[in-house]
């Protein structure tokens, strides 16, 4: 059973701006997949609550010129069912096909699982190898950060208390351009991940460009393999080349023995499953 | 604030009124009120066992507060059907032998009925992936697959309604 707590369902974003900035921060809850499993745990007990769940206007999808931008109430499962989406965050959506079980999907925002801040958010890795930037709304303010800047510790964020994410977006695929998610768990849905890994690349007359490389919980929070992404980038995809940066990927993590996998295992597979979706995107280019 | 009040709640096209506290489940809360065919099993949103419709859609009710879902339509597996007017979904459950114990079906025929209200073709694919958030412990899920392919047909075959 839940612990006790105060309650408010406010109908608008404005409303609900309003209600986070008091002095007392309540939580906001939005899809609630993730926090009310902590609530009941006793892992956090807040004695105030903001429920996003009736919020007016927040769950959308749009194409806006070179960009692809989504509203904070939408729905893991919001995102299989739309085409732009299919079109323009491939690797998204295979996150979110894996996402949970379906109940979990129609109810979870893709705001809340960025939100949430937990180094085995599937859908993080897709996010942000491709890019994405996450709009911050509080009362008095709206700022954009870029969501490889989002994450400053285990479940640490720059969202401060009395804001919400209002949206998040993206570029447009590149023409030539390929991303790719795998998440590797016990099984394919209704797991948490072992390892997530999400490579975006183009090819430009037989060179790599826009390489990305996200790592999904591998480290305290997911993480981009920059030096590994820097060998790629210019480079002819040969075999070896990417063979070396797989193995750089797997040095710019930092895993954690625990019940789904060792430290060591993880890192062995990091760098597999980076040589596999990268040698996977060059092939679906070529 | 108050952490108590009189909430409004419209089940299986009925509208019933309780007092409830701010924390309460909507889990809790039908089954308190007697819709006992609402299952609890893991209460974290793995087990799927305590599924219902909110508007169409199948959520987990033990991850649901029953003060948001006020004004929208809650359908228990009850409310898809009964012995005697049973749904293609539950008729198929019974033909093809997809219960044993029985714990996980209410929640297994309300998640499926979510996939065909959306996908009235599914291939065995898009099953798998509806129902991956049920968990059965006994009989396995082939007789399931089967049980909702067989539905859908039914349901196609008769033009789609209910």
């Amino acid at each position: 059973m839940l612990g006790e707590f105060d309650l408010e369902i406010p109908d608008s974003m404005e409303e609900a701006l309003e209600m986070l900035a008091t002095a007392d921060a309540p939580a906001p809850l939005a899809g609630g997949t993730n926090m009310l499993v902590d609530m009941r745990a006793g892992a956090m007990r807040p004695e105030r609550v903001v429920s996003l769940a009736r919020l007016g206007g927040m769950r959308w999808i749009e194409e806006r010129d070179s960009r692809i931008a989504i509203g904070g109430g939408t729905t893991v499962s919001d995102l299989l069912r739309d085409k732009r989406i299919a079109v323009h965050g491939a690797s998204l959506v295979e996150a979110a096909r894996v996402f949970a079980g379906q109940m979990v999907r129609n109810t979870a925002t893709v705001a809340g699982n960025v939100a949430y801040g937990s180094p085995a958010a599937d859908l993080v890795p897709p996010l942000m190898v491709l890019d994405a930037e996450v709009t911050l709304m509080s009362k008095a303010d709206t700022r954009t950060v870029p969501l490889a800047d989002y994450f400053t510790g285990y479940k640490q964020t720059v969202r401060k208390p009395d804001e919400l994410i209002a949206g998040i977006a993206w570029p447009k695929r590149r023409p030539g351009m390929a991303d790719l998610f795998y998440k590797l768990a016990r099984r394919k849905g209704d797991a948490i991940t072992m390892t997530g890994v999400a490579v975006a690349l183009s090819l430009e007359r037989g060179k790599c460009a826009g390489v990305r490389i996200a790592l999904g919980a591998v480290a305290p929070t997911v993480v981009r393999a920059c030096k590994a992404e820097a060998m790629l980038e210019g480079q002819a995809p040969e075999a070896a080349r990417i063979e070396e940066a797989a193995r750089q990927a797997a040095q710019e993590c930092e895993p954690i023995d625990d019940v789904r996998g060792s430290a060591d295992y993880r890192r062995h597979t990091v760098h597999m499953l980076v040589r596999r979706l990268v040698g996977q995107a060059i092939e679906r280019l070529r | 604030m108050a952490r108590e009040k009189p909430i409004t709640l419209e089940i299986n096209g009925r509208r019933e009124t309780a007092t409830v506290p701010s924390h309460r489940t909507l889990l809790e809360v039908l089954r308190g009120m007697g819709h006992v065919e609402v299952k609890s099993g893991c209460e974290k949103g793995d087990c799927g066992a305590c599924a219902v419709l909110v508007d169409g859609a199948a959520v987990d009710s033990c991850l649901t507060l029953a003060w948001t879902v006020e004004g929208r339509a809650i359908t228990t597996v009850s409310g898809l059907g009964d012995a005697d007017s049973p749904h293609p979904l539950q008729q198929a459950f019974a033909d093809s032998g997809a219960a044993q114990c029985g714990y996980c079906t209410p929640g297994l025929i309300v998640a499926a009925q979510s996939l065909l209200s959306a996908n009235p073709d599914p291939d065995e694919d898009d099953i798998r992936l509806a129902l991956s958030g049920n968990l059965c412990r006994c009989t396995g899920y082939t007789k399931v697959f089967e049980a909702v392919e067989q539905a859908a047909g039914a349901m196609r075959a008769r033009g789609g309604e209910s």
